[in-house]
């Protein structure tokens, strides 16, 4: 069995180098069991990368991963295509790892909205269809530690708020670690306990500011929305410039991050929160 | 019963046809048509190394395909040319090297049409006997296989992250294909091998609602194909490899007719699903 008192996976001082490029470097992260860890940053600053070396699907070329053993893994992949040649309904897709119950793929697939999808071939499925039923199928496996690389990409607004609430129960039900990886830079799921921001190395670390508290938000989301969500408050100290190099507090101007870097962003990002979240969500939500 | 060829020939081609239209399912769903060919255009340069070496053939043909099979894999880790690029190089290598080697060795006669196009002739009870043994150990090992091989044909990542060894899966079925090009280069012969994997499979898809049932349909449609390509043999004195080929070919067809779509109606359509 797994013991309660070691992280569930811990990745130490890890980096991926591809071509003589560091695709992230200097990640420290852990996941414990009933933990919640969210992933955030800009597109390419490797919060993918970092959940395959959480996995072990890649090997880190320096640091260390590691991985509780016996550990039972869930993994929702960013994006997948189900070649069209292949059979496979929504119910052969959640065995395709193990096997289940019939009571809890019914159970997984009533839990994510979609029971009645259960015969339907898979390339027939909706991008949102498609994203819950990848869900379903590893809540119906109850895994140990859960990786969902953007889980809620394609599904509207109010699905989004309703896979949150899902995702928070199975934490709470399952008591599993769950790594999460946000498609945005600020909301985040307010069952977060902690928020990691990545830009090719770990920029900062910190919990959310519930949405909840703030009147601002509440009305911008709404009630029950607000209490899904919650916004994570960048704090700077170095900024990433176009060209790749990495203007710092004091202005000067380096090639590259340094380890003990704090927080840094793209240049006029993340100055006011609400408006930036505003605005991304308003890019997202044409659905 | 086995005194009479045709019966032998109808025998040992429905043995491959079984075990090869499983396998097959896995070539068209993973897009490895090139692959195959590659294996079965690399079984000359098996047969070669058998006349040279004084072995046994089908144990060569595999022993040459596996080589190239695992070169392959290896390749594809390290080289800077594509999947494709690599194979053609790997196929019309082989096959070249191979025809060259047979060339030099003038003191032996061999059937170069038998071995391209097969010959129900050349089909003895010892034959028949090696792909039935060779045919049941390969799908025992792919009955043992089919969910981890299943899991990483839909996704290589999530079968990693989940614990189901996808690279060993891998290679397990490259070596399976190598067996399966080994026991059938004799009915069908090398250049049609990747027809018998290929046709059943893709026939067989249209009827299938799952991977399983379509393993399993695929191997009824090849059994049938090869039936019906060796009596059509018989009749018309045509090469037996490619009447078998033509024979799936013609139940390909059929499967797309209006006939099948009759077939498919009493289905229940069920949500999700496009009738």
């Amino acid at each position: 069995m797994l013991n309660p008192s070691e992280p569930l996976v811990s990745l130490k001082n890890v980096g991926l180098e591809k071509s003589g490029r560091w695709l992230v470097r200097g990640i420290d992260l852990q996941v414990r069991s009933g933990e919640i860890v969210t992933l955030i940053g800009p597109n390419g600053s490797g919060k993918s990368t970092t959940a395959k070396l959480a996995l072990g699907i890649h090997q880190p070329d320096e640091g260390e991963a590691r991985r509780a053993s016996g550990l039972k893994v869930g993994y929702v992949p960013q994006k997948i295509s189900v070649d069209w040649t292949l059979p496979l309904t929504v119910e052969r897709f959640m065995r395709l790892t193990r096997r289940l119950s019939s009571a809890d793929t019914k159970q997984a697939l009533a839990a994510t909205g979609i029971a009645h999808l259960a015969s339907a071939e898979v390339r027939n499925l909706s991008g949102g269809e498609f994203q819950r039923a990848m869900l379903a199928r590893v809540i119906a496996a109850r895994p140990d530690f859960l990786v969902l690389d953007e889980p809620v990409q394609g599904v509207d607004f109010a699905g989004e708020i309703a896979l949150y609430e899902l995702i928070t129960k199975i934490r709470d039900d399952l008591g599993c670690g769950i790594l999460l990886i946000s498609h945005d830079l600020h909301v985040v799921m307010a069952a977060t306990d902690q928020v990691i921001c990545l830009n090719g190395h770990v920029c900062c670390k910190g919990s959310p500011d519930a949405v909840a508290e703030s009147a601002e938000y509440r009305n911008l989301f709404g009630d029950r929305a607000a209490a899904s969500l919650a916004i994570y408050q960048h704090n700077h100290d170095h900024t990433h410039l176009p060209d790749g190099t990495v203007r710092h507090a004091d202005g000067s101007v380096t090639d590259h991050c340094h380890a003990d870097d704090g927080h840094h962003h793209d240049d006029g990002e993340h100055k006011d929160p609400v408006s930036a979240a505003v605005r991304n969500r308003q890019e997202t939500d044409h659905v | 019963m086995f005194d009479d060829f045709f019966t032998r020939a109808i025998i040992a081609g429905v043995g491959v046809a079984l075990v090869a239209a499983p396998l097959g399912c896995f070539v068209v769903w993973r897009r490895l048509a090139y692959f195959g060919d590659t294996l079965s255009h690399a079984a000359l340069l098996g047969v070669a190394m058998a006349f040279l070496l004084e072995l046994n053939v089908t144990l060569s043909v595999f022993i040459v395909c596996g080589a190239v099979a695992l070169a392959l894999v290896f390749l594809q880790r390290n080289a800077t040319l594509s999947s494709d690029a690599l194979l053609g190089l790997l196929a019309h290598s082989s096959l070249a090297l191979g025809l060259v080697a047979l060339a030099f060795m003038t003191w032996i006669r061999i059937d170069l049409m038998g071995l391209l196009f097969g010959d129900i002739l050349a089909v003895s009870v010892a034959d028949i006997s090696v792909i039935y043994l060779g045919g049941a150990a390969v799908l025992a090992v792919l009955t043992l296989i089919w969910n981890p091989l299943f899991a990483a044909t839909v996704n290589h990542e999530i079968a990693e992250a989940e614990g189901q060894k996808p690279d060993r899966t891998n290679i397990i079925f490259m070596l399976l294909m190598a067996t399966v090009i080994a026991i059938s280069m004799k009915i069908v012969g090398v250049l049609l091998i990747t027809a018998l994997l290929i046709i059943p499979a893709a026939t067989a898809r249209r009827f299938a609602r799952g991977p399983e049932q379509m393993a399993i349909i695929a191997a009824l449609i090849g059994a049938a194909a090869v039936v019906g390509g060796l009596f059509g043999s018989l009749n018309w004195d045509t090469p037996s490899g490619p009447s078998i080929v033509v024979a799936a070919m013609v139940l390909f067809l059929l499967s797309l007719s209006p006939l099948a779509g009759l077939l498919l109606r009493n289905r229940v359509v069920l949500p999700g699903e496009k009738p």
